[in-house]
């Protein structure tokens, strides 16, 4: 079998398995159902995903670890996940292959030429990268200026120059430099505290691929078939935002139109990472012997745009094995030795270009955080799921995969849009109107999907304060406050209490305070009284309006009020479930009153967990007039409202 | 391409037969265009919204009229035991279940909570009232609500679902196809307004089996307010006048039996509970062919009164039942 054949089998299993996986993270207890599927395995897979939480958080969470076979097969074998595993990868050679079709040969190998363009998205993966080592930063600066780790942090510095690098950067000249700019780096520590401005923040997913084509297809492409279909769920789910979400996938998609593979290319910060990583390779393409005639064919379906008929480029390299059967006089295999023609093996940026990435990446966190959205400006709007950490540790962790927002049985997890700015862009917010009901108080599911622990994944006893958890109390992921200019009972004197009714605490977080309300026009002049009827002179009354058992008839004598249900009325009188008291009922009498019993609904802070079910069940279906917000959160003591 | 260049002619003047050719192709786009304009043209605009009031269609009544009007009211503390008693009181299934006949259980599933919490209908109960339709010789039975939660939640987790698929009845999740709108004839709201309607397609036989649980708003949460389960769009509306609402739904409803469980009863922080503190030992089982006498007796249990449901009077007074169950001679026994 050619090798090629076997990797397009490697291929095609390896995204039926991913749409499998994006299938199966459906909450239920059915086979195909989310029952132990290892769903997020291609995110564990993912070594962007695991070096930029390294980075943030200096370790690596549960799964994680997976990343490290990536690693280690990537060092001996190069770039294979691009050409091998990655599903956007796939769908990228799959519809570039689709669209060559039918083009000259000489086109194709115009397209596949090396472009310098392709040094972009080593820029891109510095930026992400940088704008995460803040955290290691400012421990270099806050652990009292020149501590001893420094020496093997410029080794560390030196190794990974060294990788990106063309020459080796293992010189004296450039150690010197290194440790001077670290040396420089902690004693500015020791004279401004620059350690709160240094900050890091996970931005990664933004660009990478497989967090990319999770959200792409969950979000997107499964709401899209599911509206026909149903099959994932029972109703459309939605999801705000998500033409954004779907305009890069299709764009990333159309792209290769125009160049094949062009994300992979060009853009692709976790193909840059590879291509790093891939440099010292056991085993690479290149020629194994002879003179090339330059026929160029090698290049005609070459799918990393890496030159194999000259120098290979052995970053860009994808492994996608085509130039060994296209080349006509069998030059080019799969070797232990380097190319015959000799090879470039590292991305060779300018050290321009990297002092420029580097630094916009350090720069851009503590800039885009001058808006406050972590310090006094934090946003209410913004409440994140049950077991979330807090806001600036979340951000750390945070890789917008949305598996969560996948895997919530009442769809009430979206994808952020706007509200926490551009470094929290589709991480997980909750919008209790979207949904198909609040957050679900017997459910911790979102918690034990998250691959790095942005949301902890809590159990049962934790979130609902039970247990070894007694004296937490609940997790609290916001506040319902009433708007009492939209309740019904409050502002239109309509009976209404669905949020009472639905609060699933107990005892409930709402409660209601009754009180008896003189409707509109509603002081009557009594004619004659007989019985449990009263006959009414004036105004004339709406038939068959006040017997709902919500109204009642009020006398009032010497400040003591006597209150009779009304039963049912007529245009002029009004029968009522009791007679009336006989002193109540004196001649000189002129008016009783006409009262609706309202229940007010009250909110108790301290028991409120902000489970948004009462948002959802409002009756006042567009702006609701009981809304979550984020106060009272456990994760931040200082947005509580509670004394406690 | 290089055909249409070789068409043309390469000194000027005119060519007939390319005229014709391209006289007649202009004139068929002409041609289009008129139409278009002519047929399509639309000079008023939309028209402003006309309440299109659906032709009255009620549910099927599905009481055994040979069954009589019965109220059981059972004292023990196993809901199966109990159940089984109960329905012996009132003649047997037998005398509700026919051969062939195809059942829908209504349950109260509003809520994802356990089904030790007693927010829904207790899945043992549902298991055991489905055996004895199947036992009995019906031909399906299904279970359905409309919840409150998310369905799938609520299903899973109040056991109702697992305990439906064992016991060989059908579970009918509430998707939104299965709702039309719907006019009952005789109600104040129910008006051109979405009912769960698909899953009663077939059925000859309703049984409606709810807890017994306090409820702020309307004083009880018992049979005939169990009914709101069958209800779709932005039902919360009802809340405003649900007295009137409860009685709607009586009317819209005519079960063969309602099963009313009190074995224990929620007496404060209805209909949701959340805490064992919430219910109460009540050990009872009322089971009956009168919804209103039903909830009258379930009433007891709360310690309320039929003034305090203002919904009883009014559904007696549309006809769906007796409020005083007792003129119904309850048969009081011990479960055994």
């Amino acid at each position: 079998m050619k090798i090629t054949v076997v990797r397009r089998i490697s291929q095609i299993f390896f995204f039926a398995l991913f749409i499998w996986f994006c299938i199966a993270a459906t909450f239920g207890q059915s086979f195909w159902q989310l029952r132990g599927w290892p769903v997020n395995w291609f995110l564990q897979l993912d070594p962007l995903v695991a070096l930029g939480n390294l980075l943030t958080t200096r370790a690596l969470y549960s799964g994680l670890i997976w990343a490290v076979a990536t690693v280690v097969l990537t060092l001996i074998l190069g770039r294979f996940f691009c050409g091998w595993v990655c599903p956007f990868g796939s769908l990228h050679h799959f519809i570039g292959y689709a669209a060559s079709r039918g083009r000259r040969t000489p086109e194709k190998i115009a397209s596949n030429r090396y472009r310098h363009a392709q040094r972009i998205k080593y820029y891109v993966l510095m930026v992400l990268l940088f704008a995460s080592v803040g955290g290691f930063a400012s421990q270099l600066m806050d652990s009292a200026g020149l501590s001893p780790v420094i020496p093997f942090l410029v080794l560390l510095v030196l190794s990974i120059l060294a990788l990106i690098f063309r020459k080796s950067a293992l010189n004296l000249k450039s150690a010197v430099t290194v440790l001077f700019v670290m040396t420089a780096v902690s004693a500015a520590g020791l004279f401004a505290r620059l350690d709160g401005v240094v900050a890091a923040s996970l931005q990664t997913g933004l660009l990478d691929p497989i967090p990319l084509v999770y959200r792409s297809v969950n979000l997107v492409l499964l709401p899209l078939s599911d509206s026909a279909i149903q099959f994932t769920s029972a109703g459309q789910r939605h999801y705000e935002g998500t033409w954004l979400i779907a305009f890069i996938f299709v764009a990333a998609l159309l792209l290769n139109l125009i160049i094949p593979r062009f994300y992979c290319r060009i853009l692709c910060p976790l193909g840059a990472l590879h291509g790093i990583l891939g440099k010292y390779a056991l085993w690479r393409i290149g020629r194994k012997r002879g003179k090339c005639s330059g026929c160029h064919l090698c290049d005609s379906h070459c799918e990393g745009a890496c030159q194999p008929n000259e120098q290979i480029r052995i970053p860009e390299c994808v492994l996608c094995m085509n130039c060994i059967h296209t080349c006509r006089d069998d030059l080019i295999g799969y070797n232990t030795f380097r190319s015959t023609s000799g090879e470039i093996d590292s991305p060779n940026l300018s050290r321009r270009g990297f002092v420029i990435a580097s630094v916009s990446g350090i720069a851009a966190v503590p800039l885009l955080r001058i808006d406050g959205k972590l310090d006094r400006n934090w946003n209410p709007g913004v409440i994140r799921p049950p077991g979330s950490v807090p806001e600036s540790e979340f951000l750390n962790r945070c890789i917008k995969c949305d598996q969560c927002a996948r895997v919530c049985p009442t769809n009430v997890i979206q994808p952020d849009g706007s509200k926490s700015g551009i470094e929290g862009l589709w991480t997980p917010t909750l919008n209790f109107r979207a949904g198909s009901s609040g957050c679900q108080m017997n459910c911790t599911a979102c918690g034990h999907i998250c691959p790095t622990a942005a949301i902890r994944p809590i159990s049962l006893e934790e979130k609902l304060g039970r247990g070894p958890f007694e004296k937490n109390g609940p997790l609290r992921i916001g506040t319902a406050f009433v708007d009492r200019g939209r309740c019904l009972p409050w502002a239109m004197d309509k009976p209404c209490i669905v949020c009472q009714e639905n609060c699933p605490v107990s005892p409930k977080a709402i409660y209601v305070k009754e009180s008896f309300v003189t409707v509109r026009e509603g002081v009557l002049q009594t004619g004659k009284v007989s019985g449990t009827v009263v006959e009414i002179q004036k105004p004339l009354l709406p038939a068959d309006r006040f017997g709902t058992g919500d109204f009642f008839v009020a006398a009032e004598s010497g400040g003591i009020v006597t209150r009779r249900r009304v039963m049912a009325n007529a245009p002029s009188s009004i029968t009522m479930e009791q007679e009336l008291p006989p002193d109540l009922l004196r001649q000189d009498r002129k008016s009783i009153e006409l009262q609706v019993r309202l229940l007010l609904p009250q909110v108790d802070p301290e028991r409120c967990i902000g489970c948004g079910i009462c948002e959802h069940e409002c009756p006042v279906s567009g702006t609701r007039a009981i809304r979550v917000s984020a106060e009272g959160e456990s994760r931040h003591r200082k947005h509580s409202l509670s004394l406690k | 391409m290089k055909k249409a260049i070789d068409k043309i002619p390469m000194e000027s003047g005119i060519n007939r037969r390319d005229f014709l050719i391209r006289a007649a192709k202009a004139g068929a786009g002409l041609a289009a265009a008129g139409a278009i304009g002519y047929f399509l043209h639309d000079p008023n605009g939309p028209a402003p919204a006309t309440a299109t009031e659906k032709s009255p269609l009620a549910l099927p009544d599905f009481s055994v009229p040979e069954a009589g009007r019965k109220i059981a009211i059972i004292t023990g503390a196993d809901r199966v035991k109990s159940v089984n008693t109960g329905i012996q009181a009132l003649g047997g299934i037998e005398t509700f279940i026919k051969k062939g006949d195809r059942v829908l259980v209504k349950v109260n599933a509003a809520f994802a909570s356990p089904p030790a919490l007693c927010a829904t209908t207790h899945p043992e109960l549902i298991s055991e009232v489905v055996r004895l339709c199947l036992k009995a010789g019906a031909a399906s039975v299904a279970v359905t609500d409309n919840p409150i939660n998310n369905p799938e939640s609520c299903f899973a987790l109040s056991g109702i679902g697992e305990a439906t698929q064992s016991s060989g009845a059908a579970l009918v999740l509430p998707r939104d196809t299965l709702f039309t709108n719907m006019t009952i004839p005789g109600t104040s709201f129910l008006k051109n307004w979405p009912i769960l309607s698909a899953p009663f397609k077939g059925i000859t036989k309703l049984i409606g089996i709810a807890p017994i649980k306090d409820h702020h708003r309307s004083g009880a949460s018992m049979s005939m307010k169990n009914w709101y389960g069958l209800v779709g769009g932005r039902r919360n509306i009802f809340h405003q006048d649900i007295h009137t609402f409860i009685r709607d739904l009586a009317i819209m409803v005519k079960p063969t039996m309602v099963i009313l469980d009190g074995t224990l009863t929620m007496i404060t922080n209805g209909p949701t509970g959340g805490s064992l503190s919430d219910l109460k030992k009540t050990e009872t089982m009322i089971l009956s062919t009168d919804q209103v006498a039903a909830d009258a007796a379930g009433a007891v249990l709360l310690g309320k009164t039929s003034g305090d449901l203002p919904f009883l009077a009014k559904a007696e007074q549309a006809g769906a039942g007796t409020l005083d169950f007792e003129s119904l001679n309850p048969i009081r026994t011990t479960a055994a």
